[in-house]
């Protein structure tokens, strides 16, 4: 495989315009259901894929004694929209979802520039001993985080970080996985390039800044979005290091009201809904960058 | 082969840059200052704390007071600690349910949605989206669909006949079962996603040229899209395989460990060890265990895909 990583247009291969597909027309002639039918399955199947998506929204405009009734009623028969205004005042949503927006917002920031600035020097700089540095990268990536959750905890905890956001903040931030997928695009940006610049007068400084940055903002939109979305749902790191109510993310408070009111069915599901639709604009926003992240991170060598 | 030389960057042409001396220090430096900013939190919390997982698994060392070292101690230790047989069988429960399952359910959709249909971006999304749905949010409604009484699953499953349906979550049976369940699906469209990049590298010649052959549908899969898809199913496989034994926060959120420890899964118990018991010592040893087992099981995988690669 070459490391052709550019960015990706179109989901199939190109067919020469006017070229006639005749295998595919004769499929058609033969067998004229195929086309309705895939589209019945895939219907059904993106039911049953959605029907946790759909239990969660029904429940969220119940009340409690109507989330579970036999039988299931999806579509409730009456709309209680006052669960969306409650829930404000029975937990601290709104600090939950500042805290977690301000620590989303800073590491995928702080990632962005880190791995992106690294990335550079794996890629454009050629120096000694630098392929072997960029293997040890990888080779975290695979070792389990639960590996050495410990030693981070006791190293954050002599400098009295637990129960911070920067500690949080500290060991998001510098992922190697950020910086293993910019390398991966920056590979694909011709070296002449970046050799010409350098002939130009530009210092490398000014090449990161002035030719890379600009090339390749596709793959900080997809890292920045991964690592968005990563950060706000997020749940081991807040559950081992915050322990202070007024610093809880989303994912802990919901977990937290859960733990507290196991029987309030409908507000439970109504924080659930609160918790994910942030990540479901976000998503669709920027849905064609999230799958050439990726794809970008599993496929190019 | 794509996935094989991942970890590996390509050998670099030696140019004219590396035949002067003062070019090469002023490179290293400038080299250095990229990737500083990254490295220095890299190392000191990663790089550092993956080594001293390894010294620490030989010592003693509480909360409080100093590390002392204790040789084999730990390791005598877990042999004996019924706790971690059975997060190491319930771990590897977990995986063998939760690797093919996944592979199979993303593999097939990614199959189904790789063609030009209207709506395709429709259908990709209804599959992705529950891999970047919170894992709070997941746990909490799967466990509602599968309250044993009044659940929509128990209640589909009466209505088919099945007038004894399992516990779920509440049953120490069916406990793993159903977190396997929400992992397959939890997880799909991510490696949907993976797969769907990977069949698009086929050459369609390939499957004109077999289709001139006679090749049927199923032939053309086995003989043209497997081979094919290789690298990325080595890729899949692997990151499956990785992040089965390292399964967590679905656990915590879901079963907490039981009913009883029916669910209890190995990075639970380092949790339990380390963090809320302050065993770092101990619990040490229980992620070192982790980590050679994973990494035994990657190397086991590798060679099997070097030797079907010849």
């Amino acid at each position: 495989m070459t490391t052709v990583v550019g960015p990706r247009t179109g989901t199939t291969a190109p067919v020469p315009a006017g070229t006639p597909a005749p295998d595919r027309r004769r499929a058609h002639a033969v067998r004229p259901w195929a086309k309705p039918l895939s589209y019945v399955l895939l219907t059904a199947l993106s039911a049953l894929l959605l029907v946790p998506f759909a239990w969660m929204v029904s429940s969220s405009l119940k009340t409690n004694d109507q989330v579970f009734t036999v039988p299931v009623q999806w579509v409730p028969r009456e709309l209680h929209w006052e669960n969306f205004v409650d829930i404000w005042t029975r937990v601290p949503m709104l600090t939950y979802l500042r805290n977690t927006t301000f620590l989303a917002t800073v590491i995928t920031v702080l990632q962005l520039f880190t791995g992106s600035f690294a990335a550079y020097g794996f890629s454009k700089i050629r120096f000694p001993g630098r392929d072997g540095l960029f293997l040890a990268y990888i080779a975290t990536i695979a070792v389990p985080w639960q590996a050495y959750m410990i030693p981070q905890y006791i190293l954050m905890q002599k400098a009295g970080l637990v129960n911070t956001f920067t500690a949080l903040i500290l060991l998001q931030a510098f992922s190697a996985f950020g910086v293993f997928l910019m390398r991966q695009y920056y590979m694909s940006v011709p070296d002449e390039l970046v050799e010409a610049a350098r002939i130009d007068g530009l210092s490398e400084f000014g090449i990161y800044r002035r030719i890379m940055l600009p090339l390749s903002v596709p793959a900080l939109a997809s890292l920045g979005l991964l690592t968005f979305v990563n950060t706000w749902n997020d749940f081991m790191g807040p559950f081992i290091y915050l322990t202070s109510n007024d610093l809880w993310t989303v994912q802990l408070g919901l977990r937290q009201f859960v733990g507290q009111f196991d029987a309030e069915y409908a507000m439970i599901m109504t924080g659930s809904v609160l918790s994910v639709l942030p990540i479901l604009v976000v998503f669709l926003l920027g849905q064609r960058y999230f799958i050439q992240g990726i794809a970008t991170s599993g496929l190019k060598g | 082969m794509a996935t094989t030389t991942a970890a590996r960057p390509a050998p670099a042409p030696r140019r004219p840059t590396y035949v002067n001396r003062r070019q090469v220090r002023r490179n290293t430096l400038l080299g250095w200052t990229f990737i500083l900013p990254n490295f220095a939190g890299f190392a000191l919390l990663t790089l550092v704390p993956v080594v001293a997982t390894f010294g620490l698994a030989f010592t003693r060392w509480n909360a409080f007071g100093t590390p002392e070292f204790t040789g084999l101690t730990n390791l005598q230790r877990l042999v004996g600690d019924e706790n971690f047989r059975v997060a190491l069988g319930n771990t590897v429960y977990y995986t063998v349910g939760h690797v093919p399952l996944t592979m199979a359910a993303s593999l097939g959709l990614a199959l189904a949605l790789n063609r030009k249909i209207r709506g395709l971006a429709f259908f990709r999304t209804a599959a992705f989206f529950p891999y970047i749905t919170s894992i709070v949010a997941v746990a909490v409604v799967w466990n509602m669909l599968y309250n044993p009484t009044r659940g929509p699953i128990n209640q589909l499953l009466t209505t088919i006949g099945i007038s004894d349906p399992p516990g779920w979550t509440s049953d120490p049976t069916w406990a793993m079962p159903a977190v396997i369940l929400t992992g397959v699906w939890k997880d799909m469209g991510y490696y949907m996603i993976l797969f769907l990049a990977g069949l698009q590298t086929i050459p369609p010649e390939l499957y004109e040229a077999a289709k001139t052959d006679g090749a049927n549908a199923w032939q053309r899969f086995r003989n043209v899209t497997l081979p094919c898809l290789r690298p990325t199913t080595f890729f899949v496989l692997i990151m499956l395989t990785i992040g089965s034994f390292k399964v967590f926060d679905l656990i915590v959120v879901m079963t907490n460990g039981g009913p009883g420890r029916s669910t209890l899964v190995l990075s639970q118990l380092i949790y339990r060890e380390g963090i809320v018991n302050g065993q770092f010592g101990y619990s040490s040893a229980v992620a070192l265990a982790l980590f050679v087992l994973v990494l035994v099981i990657t190397l086991l995988q590798y060679a099997r895909n070097q030797r079907l690669e010849k």
